[in-house]
């Protein structure tokens, strides 16, 4: 089937070019960073984490977005979903591809990332991450080839395709909890040390999947002959409505908690997120931009009129997006680190290399969605 | 500053002469094993030569750790030496950036060590102080737990060691550490090491390093170098071995420990006022 990717319309070829020449421009400044080391990066001593390792949380989340239609789909018969599970699935595997090269290019030496698994640490959450972000990779990648297969042949799923299904619904869930587990159980971190953070990383990738997942969707009914019915998208985008209302519920107990119990260890790194902190600011806008945005988002998505209208649905869409990946892909890794356990503020910033590199491995990411989209779109067309 | 040297030479000579008199009553009544008296060799490096131990075998302990005396360190001790010894034995390179640096031991304030004691009134005496601080070889350390390689781990003697051949660069007890005593090798560090000393590795970019209690000169039965030339400041020994220096100078006055409400437990303890390690000489300063 896969060969259905190699031909297209021009404007296909173009589009592949450019992600290409992403990729080919994000390589050149990998290589940089290995030749010298992470130096090239903004990561400092203090903050040893970066956007790298935020851009893998954020695309581990994104991943979730294929049992979000599964779910439905599988669990309770939501029959107008059928057409959109595999590309859920497939936006799953984009995504954890785009994850796990995030992780790789974090490394200072990547080329023992094997020893991961050579000596495996049953006590470090890492190891636990790779374990569960190569299952879900795998299922992923099965069942989605597995659905269009059958479906490309007129044939319902086999049984032990719906199975792989039903197994892959606690792992995506796993992958969010595991997720969180990396950061919830630093001592000192406490901007991260919440009961709370894998509830809310999963109603965060919840809300931003499936609203990448919508618009992916109308993208398609755009620039080819597939159409993902209206049910469809009105059903994801309440979804991402529930999941954003419940995403900044679970931020505001946070809020509370730091502002009530006024214990210093809970308030700073929201204080220094949002109003800065020994005269470190970097992050305001952001911040600020995320909370705007995200009760544009819930309003025009709460509005029926507005969700119904494809063009204000969009406008909602990317502000859901953007605040969750300002939310997780920038301010929750970066507050975290703020301050030191000097009580000391060290701020972050990306470099020009470090930039060039994620918009490569983003380009990966899509280079593979866009295949296996491509792939998909020439089977249906065929019936 | 000279005058200062004197005194310090001189303080520091008394308290040799005062360790080595307990050093002879101490085997004299056999109040201390071999392995005991072993250590206090290490207190005071001026003995060493003096000393004939004989056997260079490995030191042994449950658990090893500091006592940081801050008064005699503030008094007798020379900071810049200490770091200075520590580094250059052990390649460690000379980053000038904040951002970059790698470190093993290096100084700070009260206020930023000891953040969550800190007060605004504050003693000027107190805010005066220097304090050395270092990888706290932690009895409980999540640098550890977090370690997806095992590249770093814990021996059974409590120094939390590295492997740099394993070691694959994630950050993540950097992350984990509570008490940033981690640096990363941004890039290759043998630029910036002045002078490699051909006895200790250097380690290649992208790996994670930090103080490693010296252990390779513990196993050689020689005390840290930072122990050597802190002039008695700094404390060495087993701390599960109530007869030993560490807990002795605990018993003299209030220690406290970085952020130890966090549970790492950790095995640098730092003795505030008003103590002096008994061992040490309590008539120094008298
Ligand atoms: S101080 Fe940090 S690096 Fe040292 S043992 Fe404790 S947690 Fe690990």
């Amino acid at each position: 089937m896969l060969e259905k990717a190699l031909h297209g319309s021009r404007r296909y070829y173009i589009w592949l070019a450019f992600l290409g020449a992403l990729v080919i421009v994000g390589a050149i400044a990998y290589s940089r960073q290995l030749n010298y080391g992470l130096g090239l990066t903004g990561i400092s001593r203090d903050v040893p984490w970066g956007l790298y390792i935020s851009q893998f949380t954020f695309l581990a989340g994104i991943s979730v977005t294929g049992v979000m239609v599964a779910i439905p789909h599988y669990l309770h018969n939501f029959k107008a979903f059928a057409k959109v599970v595999i590309l859920g699935e497939f936006l799953a595997v984009a995504a954890v591809i785009g994850a796990i090269l995030f992780v790789v290019v974090d490394l200072g030496q990547p080329a023992r990332v094997m020893n991961v698994l050579l000596y495996p640490s049953p006590w470090s959450i890492m190891f636990w991450d790779i374990v569960v972000l190569g299952a879900y990779l795998l299922v992923s990648i099965v069942i989605g080839w597995t659905a269009l297969a059958a479906e490309k042949k007129g044939l319902p799923v086999p049984r032990w395709a719906k199975v792989l299904t039903y197994l892959s619904i606690p792992l995506a869930i796993a992958v969010q909890t595991v997720e969180a587990f990396l950061y919830a159980g630093l001592p000192g971190k406490d901007y991260w040390a919440t009961a709370i953070l894998a509830a809310r990383f999963l109603s965060s990738a919840f809300a931003s999947g499936p609203a990448l997942l919508i618009m992916i969707c109308m993208i398609i009914g755009k620039v080819s002959s597939f159409k993902v019915l209206e049910k469809a998208i009105d059903a994801l985008a309440k979804i991402v409505l529930y999941a954003i209302v419940i995403n900044v519920f679970f931020f505001l107990l946070e809020v509370f908690t730091a502002l009530y119990s006024q214990v210093p260890a809970h308030q700073v790194s929201l204080t220094y997120l949002f109003f800065g902190y020994q005269g470190h600011g970097n992050l305001m806008p952001f911040m600020w931009a995320a909370a705007i945005l995200a009760f544009i988002g819930i309003f025009m998505l709460a509005v029926p009129k507005l969700r119904h209208n494809k063009k204000t649905l969009v406008v909602a869409l990317l502000a859901v997006f953007f605040c969750g990946w300002l939310d997780k892909g920038l301010g929750l890794v970066l507050g975290g680190f703020v301050p030191d356990s000097f009580g000391r503020v060290m701020e972050y910033t990306p470099t020009v290399n470090e930039v060039l590199i994620i918009s490569g491995i983003y380009g990966i990411a899509m280079l593979v969605l866009t295949i296996l989209y491509k792939v998909v779109i020439a089977v249906r067309r065929e019936d | 500053m000279r005058k200062r040297d004197d005194q310090q030479t001189k303080a520091y000579e008394s308290h040799s002469l005062k360790r080595r008199d307990f050093l002879k009553a101490a085997l004299a009544t056999g109040a201390v094993g071999l392995g005991g008296a072993a250590l206090l060799r290490f207190i005071s490096p001026a003995d060493t030569e003096a000393a004939d131990w004989g056997s260079p075998n490995a030191l042994g302990a449950k658990h090893w750790g500091l006592v940081i005396d801050v008064e005699k360190l503030n008094r007798f001790a020379n900071f810049s030496q200490i770091i200075e010894a520590c580094h250059a034995h052990h390649n460690v390179p000379a980053v000038n950036d904040p951002k970059t640096e790698v470190k093993w031991i290096w100084q700070d304030d009260f206020e930023h060590c000891f953040e969550e004691l800190d007060n605004a009134y504050l003693s000027e005496d107190i805010k005066a102080q220097e304090f050395l601080v270092l990888c706290n070889h932690c009895e409980n350390p999540s640098c550890v737990r977090v370690c997806p390689t095992q590249a770093t781990f814990k021996r059974d003697d409590g120094i939390v060691c590295m492997d740099y051949h394993r070691c694959i660069g994630c950050r993540f007890c950097m992350t984990g550490c509570p008490y940033n005593a981690r640096s990363l090798n941004f890039f290759d560090p043998r630029p910036y090491i002045k002078e490699i000393d051909p006895d200790y590795p250097t380690r290649t970019q992208g790996v994670v390093e930090k103080c490693t209690l010296c252990v390779e000169r513990i196993d050689q039965g020689l005390p840290p170098y930072c122990v050597e030339a802190s002039n008695g400041a700094i404390v060495f020994g087993d701390l599960a071995d109530p007869e030993s220096d560490v807990r002795q100078a605990l018993q003299s006055g209030l220690s406290i420990r970085r952020k130890a409400e966090l549970g790492a437990g950790p095995s640098v303890y730092y003795l505030i006022g008003g103590g002096v390690p008994a061992v040490a000489g309590g008539e120094l300063n008298a």
